[in-house]
């Protein structure tokens, strides 16, 4: 199994969808000649036109509004938004429109867009670059979102995102793109919307991420091993539908529960995850659900030592594991 | 089914009742919530409401018979099982409707409803020793008392028990056999939340060396009443460092202007406008001047109170009772006059509620009534300061050259000198004088005091 970077999981995964099935389009800001921002659609426009690979003006509510037509008219398109930063003018579009079609259609049409979007902070990212939208759609009812962790998953899950038959909002984390590398099964490699996997087994504490959190949960637990404390990582992966039974049957293994994401921690999607284990799985606690999550502040801050303050760094998981863990 | 009624929690500072009377007796169908029993605190006396329906089947402690809260007194037959979990709901309704604790407005641990032993944390977060849902559930399951569990050596944060304790200690217990106790360990108390008026550990211990009775000499038991003062006085004395300062005050203008008009104002509002209506009046202004006054000493910090609670002391024949004037400071002068009058006549009928002796933050008390003219109170339990309010006295007074004769009074704040000093204290005093004495008299209205 080659090991690819999580970005180039993601490039491959379009064009295999494209070679796939030729009603699959990408739009969005620089896609076809530049390949996109990150790099997401590169090869993309040489091999298959601009007829299904289009660059779009700078207006993401026509972006979304665009694809959602398409999606009406039979095509699969790919909307990318440049930075999840960028999605809220889509906000109304996505919600209004793409979320609410099979309802409101009384189940005859769906609405197969993939939203796809860079989101979280990296070094220097500052406020119009680093936003974590996750929680407003996870809200929604009628579209699913989805947030992989690795360069597998990147690649499974946007497959199976193409294929389905409603709205998805891909969230992917921009720190992840160049950094996260590993091995990708070759071919059509599906990982099913909806299962959350257990990605470290251990007995003391839960703890439930994703995205870059995940990455940086897992790296935390290999350093607590030594000191005895072992931590069970969980990969939430897909937020909206959520596997309460993996979380479940966590909590019951090691009573102690830790949910960790990098948005704003008041009314974060993490709240969700730990108000579901303090309502089913009360009996199971040996201590209060504890949330990791960033400050309350509008927007990660620039300036450097600010920009310590807001991340949740290894430090801080770390700590925060040990006081849970009583040790 | 067969369950206990036990003597519920009925105060803050109540840590034992009195049967006073029986409303039903053994064999009397009893519904939920009808009166089933009259107990006598040391501060109200309470009609206890059935917890749950059924028929009273025994009665365990007779009248005028004083047993500990939690104590069992009488046992019922219910039809359902399900009433077994209602067994608690005296205890809990008992609290929420007496003791809305300082603790819960101040963000601190709520009231503590089993005693688990304290523990503190390592970050130094009073957190009172709580045993988890898990360990909870691995008791029942394999019976173990909630006690027992709970005298357990912790390994988790704080020393509190893990589940990784309990399944030790049933590990360890399966090897030595059946001696389940041998671990546990008596639960020592849960510490108050901030500010709350909680007994002493234990009952006041008898006096060392206690004088032996003498020919003729004559033991008189303790009322809850009295035992209750006398927990509370020597508790106060004991932790709280007590400072005084005394100033005198001219209320000569206050006085005539009271007699004046005093007849009227009763017509018109149909109570008596005391002095000490403008006492407290004088001291809600003061303490939003000096909120240091209406606060309380927590090891985490003083906790300054929001609510301008003011208790005032009623003598009684069987001893001194403290009522409050709830949000005085919100109320004009014949609002707290006639929250006096209630809280008096109540008081003299044995019928004041839990609410009326509960939650105050400040206190008042006139020994001037009986001639005192000079006195230094003991603070209540939970407060920063108490105020007393000695008798107005003709005096020789110097007035600018001349001398004339004034009505002088001693107005007297022993307070908590870990919160503040002397000199805010006699600012405070100093303030309150400023307002009686600064009174205009004549045909001012009662609304210009």
């Amino acid at each position: 199994m080659p090991e690819l970077r999580y970005i180039d999981a993601i490039n491959q995964a379009h064009h295999e969808e494209f070679a796939r099935d030729e009603r699959v389009v990408v739009l969005g800001e620089d896609v076809g000649r530049k390949g996109g921002v990150f790099g997401a659609t590169t090869g993309l426009l040489d091999k298959y036109g601009e007829g299904r690979v289009i660059d779009s003006p700078l207006a993401e509510s026509s972006i979304a509004g665009v694809a959602i037509g398409m999606a009406a008219n039979g095509l699969l398109p790919i909307a990318e938004f440049q930075f999840a930063d960028f999605i809220h003018p889509a906000f109304n579009q996505i919600v209004s429109e793409a979320a609410r079609m099979r309802y409101r259609s009384n189940n005859a049409f769906g609405c197969p867009v993939v939203f796809r979007t860079p989101y979280g902070g990296a070094h220097g990212t500052a406020l119009y670059h680093s936003q974590s939208i996750e929680a407003f759609y996870a809200h929604v009812p009628g579209i699913k979102v989805v947030v992989p962790s690795t360069p597998a998953d990147a690649k499974g899950l946007l497959k199976a995102a193409v294929r389905d038959p409603d709205p998805v909002m891909f969230l992917e984390h921009k720190r992840m793109y160049r950094i996260v590398k590993g091995d990708v099964p070759e071919g059509d490699h599906v990982v099913p919307i909806g299962p959350a996997v257990v990605r470290r087994e251990g007995t003391d504490v839960s703890v439930f991420a994703y995205g870059w959190m995940l990455y940086e949960a897992l790296g935390v637990a290999e350093q607590l091993a030594p000191d005895g404390i072992s931590v069970e990582v969980v990969d939430v992966r897909t937020l909206v539908p959520l596997d309460k039974g993996t979380i479940l049957k966590s909590v019951a293994k090691t009573s102690r529960a830790l949910v960790i994401y990098e948005d704003n921690r008041f009314c974060g999607y993490g709240a969700e995850i730990a108000a579901l284990i303090a309502e089913e799985a009360f009996y199971d606690l040996d201590a209060p659900v504890r949330r990791l999550a960033g400050p309350d502040v509008p927007g990660i801050p620039f300036s450097k030592p600010l920009e310590e303050w807001f991340f949740i760094d290894r430090a801080k998981i770390a700590s925060a594991i040990r006081a849970l863990a009583g040790l | 089914m067969p369950v206990e009624v036990k003597m519920p929690q009925l105060g803050e500072s109540t840590y034992e009742g009195t049967i006073g009377k029986w409303l039903k007796q053994p064999g009397e169908p009893v519904e939920r919530f009808e009166p089933l029993v009259e107990i006598i605190t040391d501060k109200v006396n309470v009609e206890m409401p059935a917890p749950f329906g059924g028929t009273l089947t025994e009665i365990l402690v007779v009248e005028g018979t004083t047993v500990n809260v939690g104590t069992p007194i009488a046992m019922m037959e219910t039809a359902s099982g399900a009433a077994a979990t209602a067994a608690e709901v005296p205890s809990e309704k008992g609290q929420a409707a007496a003791a809305p604790t300082a603790g819960a407005r101040a963000g601190g641990p709520p009231t503590p409803v089993a005693s688990g032993p304290a523990r503190q944390t390592a970050d130094g977060e009073g957190e009172r020793a709580r045993l988890s849902p898990v360990v909870r559930r691995l008791a029942e399951e394999h019976g173990l008392a909630l006690d027992e569990v709970a005298g357990l050596q912790g390994s988790g944060t704080g020393g509190r028990v893990t589940k990784d304790d309990v399944l030790k200690y049933l590990e360890q217990r399966k090897g030595v056999s059946a001696r389940p106790a041998a671990m546990a360990t008596v639960p020592p108390r849960a510490p108050a939340p901030p500010g709350t008026v909680v007994p002493a550990p234990s009952r006041p211990t008898p006096a060392p060396a206690a004088a032996p009775a003498g020919e003729g000499d004559e033991l008189v038991k303790l009322t809850p009443l009295r035992r209750s003062i006398a927990q509370r006085m020597a508790q106060s004395k004991r932790e709280i460092p007590h400072a005084y300062g005394v100033i005198e005050a001219d209320i000569t203008t206050l006085i005539r202007w009271r007699e004046a008009h005093k007849e009227q104002w009763r017509a018109r509002e149909g109570v008596n406008i005391t002095l000490t209506a403008f006492f407290i009046k004088a001291a809600a202004e003061a303490i939003k001047v000096f909120p240091m006054a209406n606060s309380v000493w927590t090891e985490d910090g003083i906790l300054m109170r929001k609510a301008i609670n003011i208790g005032v002391g009623i003598a009684l024949d069987e001893g001194l009772i403290v009522a409050v004037v709830k949000h005085a400071d919100q109320k004009s002068l014949v609002g707290v006059a006639k929250d006096l009058d209630g809280l008096g006549r109540r008081a003299r009928d044995g019928k004041l509620t839990l609410d009326d002796v509960q939650r105050g933050t400040f206190t008042i008390t006139n020994p001037g009534v009986f001639g005192s003219i000079w006195s230094m109170p003991i603070i209540v339990p939970g407060q920063a300061a108490i105020l007393a309010t000695d008798a107005a006295v003709k005096r020789p007074v110097v007035r600018g050259e001349g001398i004339a004769v004034r009505d002088i009074m001693h107005l007297g704040l022993s307070f908590d000198h870990r919160i503040f000093d002397g000199a805010v204290a006699v600012q405070f005093l100093n303030r309150m004088k400023a307002k009686l004495e600064g009174f205009p008299g004549g045909d001012a209205a009662l609304t210009d005091f």
